[in-house]
């Protein structure tokens, strides 16, 4: 588990992040929800150590995030981005190939190519696999990244609004692959997310930020609730059932 | 097996070479020789000096529109040989020995470029009409504070610099070259071992150090390369602010690869084939001394609008 304690971070003096105490469950989805600007991107930042913080501790698994080394870390966790871009002139299947960088250094194995094909395969590139990053539409590069991070094999993966970009079937997909690394190869998941209905479909675990603080947490079904989740958007949200599953309306 | 587009364009610049030492020779032709061949190994030096500072600087600012002459680097190496030469005085510095003054002037630099051009890249990394204000607005300071020591200069101290201010491919020190081909030699050495880690820091700060990448200690390692690179072409023949945009964007569409293997090579051996060829052209067959250098900038520049103009300064 990731176990983030009194962490505190500030801009320039402007606190973004006070004082959060929460802890990810391993071997679960996590959703981390929250209106704009409640901290979500900037504490998968402090959780992945991009940016180093004023106070406070995060541990995986006991380990202390911040004395571990970058290439260590690289085995332990892949993170996808909120804001993806790469200047550099290159091939989809290349930028999958780099999230195995951290096992051979540039000089891929069988095992890699392996490991890449099945990550291309998974989030449907074959068949734009040898097309450029910068040649591909948006939603197809989002894929990419992700099917960079899927590659890298590590046991968190911690996604920013993966589903940005994706169109019904494809963020579908990403969720049912998500789910069987979660299921079938024990690895933990944290997910940055807008859209409740994924959320309350696919998620485990719920943390929800607001305003730099958490508003609530723990499993779904314990804390999303028609008014926690009403208080935290400051919109209604009513629950529904459609055909057996819960659902959520707030679009209207 | 390296590549055939690579070994293409080296054999065009060993062409170019050869044509370089041996076109219209007559008279005492060691000693003529000699001459073209030290110009010659100050052409290539320059060349690939600048394809390798200019491809390593896009890398680490995530962007191709952006070169170390855009931002100001060889700006900053005048300022600097300027600045020893006021505080030394014109007999002080006239007595160092080139390759002390270069020595003394590269180490300079790195040190400046390295404590500017870290914090500017870690600000305006994300913004790249930012760094292009931002290395404008750098480059003219560097200029006019340049200028503003000359003010001060007597005389025979300005005439001494004042030969560092323009592209010239005439006069070239030995001693600079030796030392220049020293330090090529090194940095040629780091960037083999390390081209793949390149092409890692080329996918941005955030996922290189995703993937394992101490960034922060590479990108100061190859902030003093650049700076080195850039002492190397400015005190062989001073500022060329736009052949690095030009050699880097044709190594690119030749290339078409995010690997620093083939780009670095390309983009360095384009442009000692540039100057080489360049060369021969203006002084040899149209008779007309420094011009090339004009051209470079004329042609480089024109290409720097278009791209700006396109929108693809990315
Ligand atoms: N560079 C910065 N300087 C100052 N404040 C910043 C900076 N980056 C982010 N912030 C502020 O930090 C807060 C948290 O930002 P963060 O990106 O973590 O939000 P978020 O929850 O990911 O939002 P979104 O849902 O829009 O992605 C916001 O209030 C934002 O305005
Ligand atoms: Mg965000």
């Amino acid at each position: 588990m990731i176990k983030v304690s009194e962490l505190t971070y500030s801009i320039a003096g402007t606190p973004i992040l006070h004082d959060i105490n929460v802890t990810l469950p391993a071997g679960r989805i996590t959703a981390l929800i929250g209106p704009n600007g409640a901290g979500k991107s900037t504490l998968l930042h402090l959780i992945s150590q991009q940016i180093p913080f004023d106070r406070g501790r995060i541990t995986m698994g006991g380990l202390d995030l911040a004395k571990t080394t970058a290439p260590a870390r690289a085995l332990k966790m892949a993170v996808v981005g909120q804001q993806l871009g790469v200047a550099s002139r290159i091939r989809i299947r290349d930028l999958v190939g780099f999230g195995r960088w951290p096992y051979n250094h540039g000089r891929p194995t069988p095992k890699d190519q392996e490991k890449i094909s099945e990550a291309l395969s998974h989030f449907d590139l074959i068949g734009l696999q040898d097309r450029f990053l910068d040649e591909v539409s948006g939603g197809q590069r989002q894929r990419a990244f992700i099917a960079m991070a899927s590659a890298q094999d590590t046991d968190w993966l911690l996604l920013d609004e993966p589903l940005n970009n994706l169109d019904l079937h494809h963020a579908r997909c990403l969720m049912t692959q998500l789910r069987e690394k979660v299921d079938r190869e024990g690895k933990s998941v944290v997910i940055v997310l807008h859209d409740l209905n994924y959320a309350i479909s696919w998620a485990d675990h719920v943390v929800a930020l607001d305003k730099g603080s958490i508003a609530f947490e723990g499993p779904l079904t314990e804390v999303a609730t028609t008014d926690s989740l009403s208080a935290l958007y400051r919109t209604p949200v009513v629950f529904g059932d459609l055909a057996g599953k819960p659902f959520v309306q707030y679009h209207r | 097996m390296p590549d055939k587009r690579l070994i293409w364009i080296a054999g065009a610049l060993l062409a170019a070479m050869a044509l370089f030492l041996i076109w219209g020779l007559q008279g005492k032709v060691w000693f003529i020789l000699e001459l073209r061949a030290t110009k010659l190994a100050a052409l290539v030096c320059v060349g690939l000096a600048i394809g390798t500072a200019t491809v390593l600087f896009q890398t680490l600012s995530n962007n191709r529109i952006l070169t170390p002459s855009i931002m100001g680097f060889d700006a900053l190496f005048i300022l600097l040989q300027t600045g020893l030469v006021f505080a030394l005085g014109g007999f002080g510095y006239a007595q160092l020995s080139p390759l002390r003054s270069f020595a003394l002037e590269t180490i300079v630099m790195m040190g400046a470029a390295v404590f500017l051009f870290a914090a500017i890249l870690h600000r305006t990394r994300q913004d790249v009409q930012l760094m292009i204000l931002v290395g404008v607005v750098m480059g003219l300071m560097f200029r006019s504070i340049t200028a503003f020591v000359q003010r001060l200069m007597d005389p025979s101290e300005f005439t001494m610099v004042q030969g560092a201010m323009f592209a010239r491919f005439g006069a070239v020190d030995s001693g600079a070259l030796v030392a220049s081909v020293v330090l090529l030699a090194g940095i040629g050495l780091w960037l083999w071992r390390h081209h793949a880690i390149l092409d890692v820091m080329a996918l941005g700060r955030a996922q290189a150090r995703g993937l394992g990448l101490a960034y922060d200690r590479l990108q100061f390692q190859m902030l003093c390369a650049i700076a080195a690179l850039v002492s190397v072409s400015t005190a062989l023949v001073g500022p060329l602010t736009f052949l690095g945009l030009l050699v880097a964007s044709l190594a690119h569409s030749l290339m078409q690869s995010h690997r620093h293997q083939l780009l670095l090579p390309a983009a360095a051996l384009i442009a000692a084939l540039i100057l080489v060829t360049g060369q021969i052209v203006f002084e040899r067959i149209l008779q007309l001394q420094s011009t090339l250098a004009v051209v470079i900038e004329f042609s480089g520049g024109l290409l720097f609008l278009i791209l700006l103009a396109r929108g693809r300064i990315r």
